[in-house]
């Protein structure tokens, strides 16, 4: 059942990982403040991580995961290079924002939540980002895009297929 | 993201004097922005310090989240670049602001002096502004906003209808200042009120705002003074305010608007409220889908920190004040109170009963000021122009003035901001310019998904948080979805049932398994499934999910379903009874057709089938059956003819 | 006991409110519920549990309030002056219904094959709220079982979400195993990442057992091993009964909490077919004879102190978890249990002269967590399994109803000899206090030659105070203890002991609250409420524990002749290398999740 990832004490991220702890540590109910910043460095958040962060902070690990487990911003699966997530709020909704999901549902032949064959994609939805005027919408990593139609979405995953690494 | 201009660290202020001092050293540079045509006389005069300066223009461009997404950013440099080409950098600012609620016509770009509005604006119409228009005085037309029916182009915002109807008290310094530039707030009369009020007696404050009849924003629509009182009163030796800043309400986006581009505004208010109750410490709840808010209000807290309007000694008194800031994680029942504050102090979002509320027991069981961000936003101008005139504006029992987001089928999406009591005809005609692409409007949807969906009999009804409660929906954050012809309200219904199930915190049965239920009935419905009695036993359900549940999300998940059930009965009889969605939306009630005439035996459809429901080769005709078909659409969109029609069976 | 800061109370103002029109007194801070039931009206209640679990989840207590327009959950709306409060309305009826409904259509209908049956909360709910019909239906939840652990399985299916456990095992056992895991539909209560109660810091101790209003949580059934040893005419299978069991087991055959049934259980077991019928109290009054010698010789060096005693598995695991630091300073002395399997299977053994591996052990026990202890590889000192089956008081039970035996009316019976014979010192084992009572009785006696005489020291070791410290003079020597039971108490005590605040010479932690008479094998009576009873119900059975000791001639554990006896003839002396070899063990420092 645990799955494979293993911390490493002379890791980068476990450094700054260290690091952010010992500045939210005094914090009072630092948990969640913590794992944005454990799920920033590393991506998700493995069992191995959330053990360390439960000892670091002196919470139960039970308390731990029942907070992971409840927010959807969490993710206990790495998640690929680019990670998009198309608003599944009302107003993308009216807007056909449902078409556009299953559009990239099906050429990344992934549903929700799940990663791209060659990890480069993560398909999530979000309920609203704020950027309702534009509907419908979606975000890929930092970058949202508006206004969008399913021909638009194809043009915009292949222009990110594309992208060689490094210019995420 | 982009980076704050340099700005000069300034001395801490201590009095109201100094704060008239900055105000005074921004007054023109707002002036520009705002007297329109008259601020030529100024300009002209001797007196102008931008003259001086040889400052001849500023450029407004506003870097929301919606514009941003329009590649404002990509605007802006263009932008700079232009006029350094040209020689401008110097003479030219460039202002970056918050958000001016018409997001659909971002990127925009707004020309001072005389507030010139141009929309939808890409790269290579740069240089035309800044050739054209700053160096050679001409307005472009084509870059003007153009009246949708007449195609009269607008010059100004205060030409165009979507702005001419509103009243702007929470969004006045939305798309006009800088926010990241805390003298602009300052000389908008920022953090005058605060100063005022650590001069007065909690009491009167207190006075002030119930006098106001200020109600909450977030939804529920409490008096704001008497939460106020409550917690003022409330016995504790610390206490804390708090910002409701998670706006979950899919659809609605006020809250990120005011804090993009008014961050201050709140940010006074809290310390008011912290005066107010007896609070030394504050935190802000913002949902983490909200990057460009959340660093917009680190800036403002360092920034107000730094001029010591936060932190100790506030005004030189001895009232300290701070604030932290507390990252949501993606789940909507957080913005409910209770479970707002245990999340804030770190745990899973799970309420819990009222009484006690938070305003006796709260964070950490301490007494705690929870208001919404619009909430808190009309406290420093209610404080400055007097509660009178505040509750002058609106209805009886709904004073002041409401921000809406209009979004879905309508022109004009976008944020507004209008008196309590304007009805929704003109909300969603007249400001929102209508429905587009000629079709014909079938339901408003207001209060996200909590509220309900009310028809065109309904239209004329002014909004206040009674009467859209009476009309079985609610005011909630102001969000208003727009739905035409071709929505489906089973299926919306359903969709916000998706959406509550999926949000649930799963405490309680009701809620918990009640809602999962209704949505299973739904999709029976909406798949042709039902039978009549089924109905019966839907409404019961929802009676007793709103009888039983334990906090408002599930206390008001049914109303979608109750709403639409007393409205649009009829659709859901149509599934139900006729199996057929009036809408063509339910998929399952669709049933696809080849006609004719129209095909042209090319054999596509077939290939693409994938239950290989079509038959037909290059002499005979096509059909379906539509035993075998599952509806997936795909011979309709690879068809070149248009000859595969998708009919309401 | 209030010296110690250990617990608190204040007198609180009294308020009035109207109660389906009747008027009531209730004092401020307590809940409507509450109020309710004290003035005779009962609101059906599920996921309330008085003390521990007050967070109005199942909606199943709701109530008209005021005028308010939603329902109230009446077990956490506290009390106010002049509350108007209406608790059986149609409306009120509709809801409550409708809700157990929603529950039922997501839960198995397994009625009919599980442990539960006729003693589940659920069930009894259904039938009291006249349940005929359930309207609603559609997906159920569906994860798999947990049964992994040696002395409890889990079946998430049956969970209600009541949030009993999550609560009980942070707050009072503070072992922070449970949490709910994800939300909405999906939710249920869960060790972290769903992991077996096997893989995280479960103390097995079953408390949660014990609250979990239906099947999910439950112990693992082991009657049908014993069955089957009973059958084998090859094996000779002993019984040993722990010293709570006599006064509990009567409460699964209808009796009264506290009421005691020593020689029908004696029977009960001869007619199950036991070759041997013998009592723990045996050995309990061994355990003190060895950890008396123990003690002595750390007073004679004075120290390591504090000396903390070892015969609760739930309180060792958690230790071994929590407090690895600790660890040394426990006794070595086995559990009378263990200590009982090992002398079986040599002791005895010799003397009947049969192989120990055709002896069969079983122990009853009071105890989920005696299960993990029977299972834990070290305690093999006579060269296999020291006990080979621990059946709590619920399988036992199970094991006379389906025997058919008419229990309430067997003829009393005794056990036999000599692992047989106890004191009252031994039995007393069974209540909180009840170990650290009988090791100084026979410490003072050893020390000074008198019987101890001190009913003022004697009773401030008894009762229910989650820590319990008294102080006695010797001679010369002062010797302080502490009691502390539920490990949530023993987290308490020694942090302060950690911390340099206190520090004791002996002290007692039963991993249960109020000991093994609140042990999570102990009899579960869903439908007496034994939680909304305004007396605790383990007062009842230590109680009864109490009077035996008071009949019985024989009250110090240094007076049982039987063990003298097994000194003489086969472990010499107390603290010998073979009693060290058979009777002492050694603990482990366990990850902390
Ligand atoms: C399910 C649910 C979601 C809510 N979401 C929000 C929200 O996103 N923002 C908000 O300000 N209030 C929200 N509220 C209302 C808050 O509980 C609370 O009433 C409000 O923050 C109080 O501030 P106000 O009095 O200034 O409106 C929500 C309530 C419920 C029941
Ligand atoms: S109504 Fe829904 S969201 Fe609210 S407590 Fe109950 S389960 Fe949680
Ligand atoms: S794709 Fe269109 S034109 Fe071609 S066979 Fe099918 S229906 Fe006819
Ligand atoms: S809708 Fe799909 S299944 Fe039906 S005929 Fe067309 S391709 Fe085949
Ligand atoms: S837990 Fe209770 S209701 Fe559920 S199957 Fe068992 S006895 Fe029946
Ligand atoms: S109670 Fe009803 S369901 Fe159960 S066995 Fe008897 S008849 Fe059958
Ligand atoms: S496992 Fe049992 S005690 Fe725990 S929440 Fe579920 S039903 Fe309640
Ligand atoms: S057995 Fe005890 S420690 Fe283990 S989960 Fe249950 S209550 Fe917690
Ligand atoms: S107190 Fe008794 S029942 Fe509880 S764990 Fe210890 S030995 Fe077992
Ligand atoms: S609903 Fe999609 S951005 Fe708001
Ligand atoms: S974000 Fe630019 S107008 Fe709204
Ligand atoms: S008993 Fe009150 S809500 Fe469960």
């Amino acid at each position: 059942m645990q799955d494979c990832f293993q911390l490493n004490e002379k890791d980068k991220r476990f450094i700054r990982l260290r690091k952010s702890i010992k500045q939210l540590k005094e914090q009072r109910g630092a948990l969640i403040a913590v794992l944005h910043q454990a799920q920033e460095i590393y991506g998700f958040l493995p069992e191995k991580l959330q053990e360390h962060i439960a000892e670091e902070l002196t919470v139960p690990l039970s308390e731990v995961c029942g907070v992971v487990s409840f927010y959807s911003y969490f993710s206990m699966k790495p998640r690929g290079k680019y990670l998009i997530r198309v608003c599944l709020g009302t107003a993308c909704y009216v807007k056909g924002a449902g078409e556009i999901f299953a559009e990239l549902s099906e050429r990344l032949k992934i549903s929700i939540g799940e990663t791209s064959a060659d990890g480069k994609f993560t398909l999530e939805a979000s309920r609203c980002i704020g950027a309702c005027g534009l509907a419908p919408v979606l975000s890929i990593n930092d970058e949202i895009h508006g206004r969008l139609t399913t021909a638009d979405t194809v043009k915009l995953l292949e222009a990110y297929r594309q992208r060689r690494s490094g210019d995420a | 993201m982009h980076k704050q201009e340099a700005r000069k660290s300034h001395a801490k202020i201590k009095s109201i004097n100094d704060l008239a001092k900055i105000k005074e050293s921004y007054k023109e540079l707002l002036s520009m922005r705002m007297a329109g045509q008259q601020y030529g006389k100024i300009f002209a005069s001797k007196r102008s310090a931008l003259a001086k300066k040889g400052v001849t223009h500023q450029l407004l461009i506003c870097r929301g989240t919606g514009c941003d997404s329009s590649d404002s950013k990509g605007i802006r440099d263009a932008l700079k670049k232009e006029l350094q080409q040209a020689g401008r950098s110097e003479s030219v600012a460039v202002v970056e602001t918050g958000c001016f609620g018409f997001c659909r016509l971002g990127p925009i770009v707004v020309v001072y002096p005389g507030g010139t509005f141009y929309c939808r604006l890409q790269k290579n119409d740069l240089r035309e502004i800044v050739d054209e228009h700053i160096c050679g005085g001409k307005v472009i037309k084509r870059l003007l906003y153009h009246d949708p029916e007449t195609y009269e182009p607008h010059r100004q915002a205060e030409d165009i209808d979507f702005f001419k109807y509103q009243e702007r008290i929470v969004l006045q310094n939305c798309g006009l200042i800088n926010p990241l530039v805390i003298e602009e707030y300052i000389a908008r009369d920022g953090y005058l009120a605060l100063a005022n009020a650590l001069n007065s007696q909690r009491a009167e404050i207190i006075e002030a705002v119930s006098q106001s009849g200020l109600r909450g924003r977030g939804g529920g629509g409490y008096p704001t003074g008497r939460k106020w009182k409550f917690a003022h009163d409330a016995v504790g030796e610390e206490k804390y305010v708090v910002c409701n800043a998670d706006e979950g309400d899919p659809g609605a986006f006020m809250d990120r608007s005011i804090l993009e581009g008014d961050p201050h505004s709140v940010l006074e208010a809290m310390a008011i409220a912290g005066f107010a109750i007896g609070a030394r410490q504050g935190f802000i709840y913002v949902r983490a889908e909200y990057p460009i808010a959340i660093e917009r209000l680190q800036v403002a807290i360092s920034q107000a920190t730094e001029l010591g309007l936060l932190g100790k000694n506030i005004f030189g008194k001895s009232f300290e004040f701070n604030i932290e800031l507390r990252l949501g994680a993606g789940a909507f029942v957080c913005g409910e109170e209770t479970a707002l504050l245990r999340s804030v102090a770190g745990f899973r979002g799970e309420p819990r009963t009222r009484p006690p509320f938070p305003a006796i027991s709260g964070l950490w069981e301490r007494p705690t000021l929870v208001n919404n961000v619009e909430t808190l936003a009309n406290i420093p101008q209610i404080l400055l122009k007097g509660p009178r005139w505040y509750a002058a504006k609106g209805t009886e029992k709904s004073r002041g003035t409401k921000v809406f987001a209009i979004a879905g089928k309508i022109a004009n999406t976008g944020l507004i901001e209008v008196s309590m009591g304007t009805t929704l005809r003109e909300v969603i005609f007249q400001v929102g310019g209508g429905i587009p692409n000629g079709k014909k409007f079938k339901a408003v949807q207001t209060g996200g998904p909590s509220g309900g969906c009310l028809p065109e009999r309904m239209l004329d009804i002014p909004i206040d948080y009674e009467t859209l409660l009476a009309a079985g929906s609610m005011m909630g954050s102001g969000g208003l979805i727009i739905l035409d012809e071709d929505d489906c309200m089973v299926n919306i219904a359903q969709f916000y049932l998706e959406f509550t199930l999926d949000e649930s915190c799963g405490k309680c049965p009701p809620c918990r398994i009640g809602n999962k239920r209704l949505l299973e009935m739904l999709t029976k419905i909406t798949a042709g499934k039902a039978a009549e009695k089924d109905l019966a036993l839907l409404a019961e359900l929802c009676t007793q999910i709103k009888a039983a549940s334990l906090c408002g999300l599930g206390q008001s998940s049914p109303n979608p379903v109750l709403s639409t059930l007393h409205y649009f009965r009829e659709e859901y009889l149509a599934h139900i009874v006729d199996k057929q969605c009036p809408a063509g939306v339910c998929k399952e009630l669709l049933s696809y057709g080849i006609d004719q005439e129209k095909c042209r035996q090319c054999g596509l459809c077939k290939k693409v089938c994938p239950v290989s429901a079509i038959s037909g080769n290059a002499k005979a005709i096509h059909k379906i059956d539509a035993q075998v078909c599952v509806k997936c659409g795909e011979c309709a969109k690879k068809c070149k003819f248009d000859a595969i029609s998708r009919r309401r069976s | 006991m209030n010296k110690t800061g250990y617990s608190r109370k204040s007198v609180k103002p009294v308020v009035s409110l109207t109660i389906d029109g009747q008027n009531v007194q209730a004092v401020q801070g307590s809940t409507v519920l509450e109020s309710a039931r004290k003035s005779g009206v009962n609101i059906p209640s599920l996921c309330y549990l008085r003390e521990v679990n007050i967070v109005g989840a199942c909606r199943i207590c709701v109530v008209e309030i005021n005028n308010l327009p939603t329902l109230q959950a009446a077990c956490v709306f506290p009390v106010s002056e002049g509350l108007v409060v209406r608790t059986n309305t149609k409306k009120i009826q509709d809801a409550r219904r409708a809700v157990l409904e929603l529950l039922l259509s997501n839960h198995p209908n397994d009625c009919f094959s599980c442990s539960r049956n006729l003693n589940c909360e659920l069930q009894a709910l259904a039938h009291e709220l006249n349940i005929r019909e359930i309207r609603f239906t559609g997906d159920k939840t569906s994860i798999p079982m947990d049964t992994d652990s040696a002395a409890i399985e889990r079946e998430p299916e049956k969970c209600i979400l009541c949030y009993r456990c999550v609560s009980i095992c942070s707050k009072i056992v503070t072992a922070n195993v449970y949490t709910m895991l994800n939300r909405g539909f999906k939710a249920f209560a869960a060790p972290a990442f769903n992991r077996s109660l096997a893989d995280v810091s479960c103390t097995t101790c079953g408390q949660c057992v014990t609250v979990c209003p239906t099947a999910a949580l439950r112990e693992k059934d082991q009657t049908a091993a014993v069955w089957a040893a009973l059958a084998d005419p090859d094996l000779h299978v002993l019984v040993q009964t722990a010293p709570s069991i006599r006064v509990t087991i009567g409460e699964e055959f209808g009796m009264a909490y506290g009421t005691v049934m020593t020689g029908q259980m004696v029977a009960a077991l001869r007619k199950l077919g036991f070759d041997k019928v013998f009592d723990t109290d045996f050995t309990a009054d061994m355990t003190i004879v060895e950890e008396g010698y123990e003690f002595l010789e750390k007073l004679q060096h004075n120290g390591p102190w504090p000396h903390l005693s070892s015969c609760s598995p739930g309180w060792i695991k958690f230790c071994e978890h929590f407090y690895p630091e600790f660890l040394s300073n426990i006794s070595t002395v086995k559990s009378p249990m263990s200590m009982f399997g090992a002398l079986a299977k040599t002791f005895h053994a010799e003397a009947l002269g049969i192989a120990p591996e055709k002896i069969f052990v079983v122990g009853i026990m009071p105890c989920t967590a005696k299960k993990y202890e029977a299972a834990r590889p070290e305690l093999s000192d006579s060269g296999m399994r020291d006990v080979d089956v621990v059946l709590t008081t619920r399988e036992f039970a199970r094991m006379i109803r389906q025997a058919g035996l008419d229990f309430v009316h067997l003829a009393e019976e005794d056990f036999d000899t000599p692992l047989g014979v106890s004191s009252g010192a031994g039995t007393i084992f069974g209540a909180t206090g009840g170990v650290a009572e009988a090791a100084i009785r026979t410490i003072y006696e050893h020390l000074t030659g008198e019987e101890l005489r001190q009913p003022d020291f004697v009773q401030a070791l008894r009762g229910m105070d989650g820590v319990k410290v008294a102080n006695i003079k010797i001679l010369d020597k002062k010797i302080k203890l502490a009691i502390a039971h539920g490990t949530g108490n023993a987290r308490l005590l020694l942090d302060k002991i950690k911390k340099g605040e206190e520090m004791y010479h002996f002290i007692e932690i039963m991993g249960c609250p109020g000991g093994c008479v609140g042990g999570g094998g102990q009899p579960i009576l869903a439908k007496k409420q034994r939680w909304e009873k305004d007396r605790d119900y383990r007062m009842d059975r230590a109680d009864a524990l109490y009077r035996i000791d008071e009949q019985k001639t024989l009250r110090r554990a240094h007076q049982n002749p039987a063990v003298w006896e097994i000194y003489r003839q086969y472990l010499d002396h107390p603290l010998s290398e073979k009693a060290k070899k058979l009777l002492h063990t050694n603990y482990f420092r366990r990850g902390k999740f």
